[in-house]
């Protein structure tokens, strides 16, 4: 479903990815840890293309990405209607309803009926346990409400790959559970996803492959087991250790 | 407009000085001006060639006919002779507040001026003149129902026109543009006096004018005095007398062009009274209209400035660099030159090759000018938009354009609407700057009004009530339609 090349980004002279080659089988769920400033989420949006890189290759949902693509090339269009993205910040759009943020690509990127659009819309309200909040207007919802409507924005384009950035880490540690539940529910579904995430429980218990980033590489790659329990690398050992003494 | 902004100041001044009471302490001037030595008289050189002008030759060195005839007056006086500027339309005013002693610089003898100052013996006599296209079948001044036909405005000529046809008359600010318009065949004629018409149509660089050879009428030049210096009034007239005896009026009109065999004749008669305007019925009717060409100017300008500076935004914001550099070479043009000289040119200085109507012309200029005044404002709504939204956007597959039309704009809209508001309240004032172009919107009736009435307490007040019926309406609907847009936000509490 994915593979990724040599690939390489630079902010200026620093290096933020440095050659990572990695490979996604359909079906996976990566949970993607480490420290601040290690690379995660500059690797998940170079994989949906926000962001150029300088060398290699990623191969996404049959979509070939390379460096230097047009923001108009049809390639993105495609990939972006094949990849879906959680934000952080939920970037939700403020002048419509939820059922309007849902409905919006569907019906300009999909030229969906208005009908259908908005059966879908309601539907993946229901799944994500908001079916009475269609009318609201993300100011009217909570965090964890608006980022559960952010998931079912993206899943109605019918993705086959879901990224999320940080998707619990905006949020107060009471709602986190809702939005977990739902990202518990699409893996258990078969959704291939990729996860930046800073929670131990979910690395453990819902991820198939944990990845551990520093220095713009995988330092580490293996199953929760193995990694999260008896990490080989020291990086890996520290971040984890203390992973465990914060969230106590 | 620089008559315009005079008649304003002439308001304040007239409102100051409390309504045109007038101060009886400035009697004795003869007195006064022997002890001082010298005599000071007001006169607008923007009146330009023959009358009061800056020397081409010499630029800070001010000459003109009644240069001449001032130096003359004021030799038999046995004092110095010197010029104070001061805008024409506000020289009555000035002169009755004591700020010069006498004007000397085009004033027509009129039973109306005669009865609030008093005028000098004449020193030279003019003739209306009315020119016509070469092509024209008019033949006099009575042949001009159904034309359109334009003057100068608070002129000798333009009361001959009212008197004739009411309000059906184009007015115009400067001595070149009536010609012009007569040439490009947006009037039918014009009737000024012979002065002007000799210096910019009677002549063989203008083949395709014609001047009809008969006086309309005759007028007289002459000096005004304060009504409380009737001595002064008795000198200058026996100065003026000598001259003509000695020759040296002869002398000085020759000198400048405008000796002819009417200088010869007996002095004209003066026009009778034409009595001052009350407010009624039919004022209120032109104020409406007036109101209504202001509205409609401001809204289909505005309709014109939303698109272009939203166009104008977009390029600068998301445009490629030469994009960007052209669409801020365009806001910096129009925004950086005053809308008065964007009219002019669309108007006059582009008529050979676009053949535009005044209110088409007024409502390019103001929508293009207005227009650069969105774009900033758009531009900086676009600007506040987290980047998170359009990251969205793309990451959804919406297309640029899509992004923009989508998810962009609206919220820019949203929040460009409360300075939106303010720029076409702005507009709906500014539109009054479009009479330069001899669109009558409503400060011009105001103006026009003020002169009818003789006084600016009513039409002012008049005209204010409704700019303000226009503007707050206005400002209330933007209200509910900012509160309507806004119910998807909360304001954040301080």
């Amino acid at each position: 479903m994915i593979s990724v090349r040599s690939l390489s980004k630079r902010h200026g002279e620093r290096e933020v990815l440095v050659g990572v080659t990695a490979r996604v089988a359909r079906g996976e769920t990566i949970a993607i840890v480490g420290p601040s400033g290690g690379g995660k989420s500059t690797l998940l949006r170079c994989l949906n293309y926000l962001e150029d890189f300088h060398a290699g290759e990623v191969e996404i949902a049959g979509v070939t990405l390379r460096p230097g693509m047009a923001s108009g090339d049809p390639a993105l269009r495609r990939l972006r209607t094949r990849v879906g993205m959680v934000f952080q910040q939920f970037n939700l759009f403020p002048h419509l309803t939820a059922e309007a943020n849902i409905t919006l690509a569907p019906r300009v990127v999909k030229r969906a009926a208005p009908g259908d659009a908005e059966r879908t819309a309601r539907a993946l309200l229901a799944r994500v346990g908001l079916a009475d909040r269609a009318g609201a207007y993300p100011h009217e919802l909570s965090g964890g409400q608006q980022q559960r409507v952010a998931i079912a924005r993206a899943l109605a384009q019918e993705p086959d790959v879901m990224l999320f950035d940080e998707p619990t880490s905006a949020l107060d540690p009471e709602m986190r559970d809702d939005v977990m539940e739902v990202i518990r529910g699409l893996a258990q579904g078969g959704m291939t996803m990729l996860v930046v995430t800073h929670e131990m429980q979910f690395a453990h218990d819902i991820a198939t492959r944990v990845w551990v980033i520093d220095r713009g590489t995988i330092a580490e790659d293996g199953p929760p087991s193995k990694v999260v329990d008896q990490p080989e690398t020291a990086v890996a050992r520290e971040f984890f250790s203390r992973l465990r003494r914060t969230s106590r | 407009m620089t008559r315009q902004l005079a008649l304003v100041t002439a308001l304040v001044t007239a409102v100051l000085a409390g309504c045109g009471t007038r101060d009886p302490e400035h009697g004795g001037t003869l007195a006064e001006l022997h002890r001082r030595g010298e005599i000071t008289w007001g006169a607008d050189i923007q009146g330009g060639e023959p009358y009061v002008y800056e020397d081409p030759a010499q630029p800070d060195h001010i000459i003109g006919f009644e240069v001449d005839v001032m130096a003359a007056v004021a030799r038999r006086l046995g004092v110095r002779s010197r010029m104070r500027q001061y805008a024409w339309s506000n020289l009555v005013p000035s002169l009755e507040r004591g700020d010069f002693d006498v004007i000397a610089n085009g004033l027509e003898a009129t039973a109306e001026r005669r009865q609030r100052i008093l005028l000098s013996e004449p020193y030279f006599v003019y003739a209306e003149t009315l020119t016509v296209r070469t092509d024209s079948d008019v033949r006099s001044v009575f042949d001009l129902a159904g034309k359109r036909v334009g003057t100068l405005n608070q002129t000798y000529a333009h009361d001959i026109l009212r008197m004739l046809y009411g309000d059906a008359v184009k007015v115009y600010e400067g001595n070149e543009e009536p010609y012009r318009d007569l040439e490009l065949g947006r009037t039918d004629a014009v009737l000024l006096d012979n002065v002007i018409a000799d210096r910019y149509a009677c002549l063989p660089s203008h083949p395709a004018l014609r001047c009809l050879p008969y006086d309309v009428a005759r007028g007289t030049y002459v000096i005004g005095i304060r009504k409380a210096d009737p001595e002064l009034k008795a000198a200058i007239d026996a100065a003026l007398a000598a001259m003509r005896a000695d020759g040296e009026l002869e002398q000085i009109l020759r000198k400048a062009r405008l000796w002819d065999a009417r200088q010869r004749d007996a002095a004209p008669a003066e026009g009778q009274v034409i009595r001052p305007r009350a407010l009624d019925g039919d004022m209120v009717v032109q104020f409406l209209a007036a109101a209504w060409v202001t509205l409609q100017l401001s809204v289909l300008a505005f309709l014109l400035a939303v698109p272009f500076g939203v166009l104008l935004a977009v390029s600068r914001v998301y445009g490629s660099a030469p994009v960007r550099g052209a669409a801020r070479l365009t806001i910096e043009l129009f925004r950086g030159t005053p809308v008065l000289l964007q009219l002019f040119v669309l108007y006059y200085g582009v008529a050979s090759v676009v053949n535009l109507g005044p209110v088409e012309a007024a409502v390019l200029g103001l929508g293009l000018n207005y227009g650069a005044y969105e774009a900033e404002v758009y531009r900086g709504a676009l600007l506040a938009i987290p980047r998170g939204q359009s990251e969205a956007a793309r990451a959804l597959g919406l297309g640029p354009v899509q992004t923009l039309r989508h998810v962009l704009l609206p919220q820019a809209l949203r929040l460009a609407l409360p300075p939106m508001t303010n720029d076409f309240v702005s507009l709906l004032k500014d539109s009054s700057l479009v009479s330069v172009i001899t669109v009558i919107e409503l400060t011009k009736r105001m103006t026009i009004a003020a002169v009818d009435m003789r006084g600016w307490l009513i039409p002012g007040l008049l005209c204010a009530a409704m700019y303000l019926a226009l503007s707050v309406p206005l400002s209330e609907l933007a209200r509910r339609l900012e509160r309507r847009l806004a119910r998807d936000q909360r304001p954040l509490a301080l």
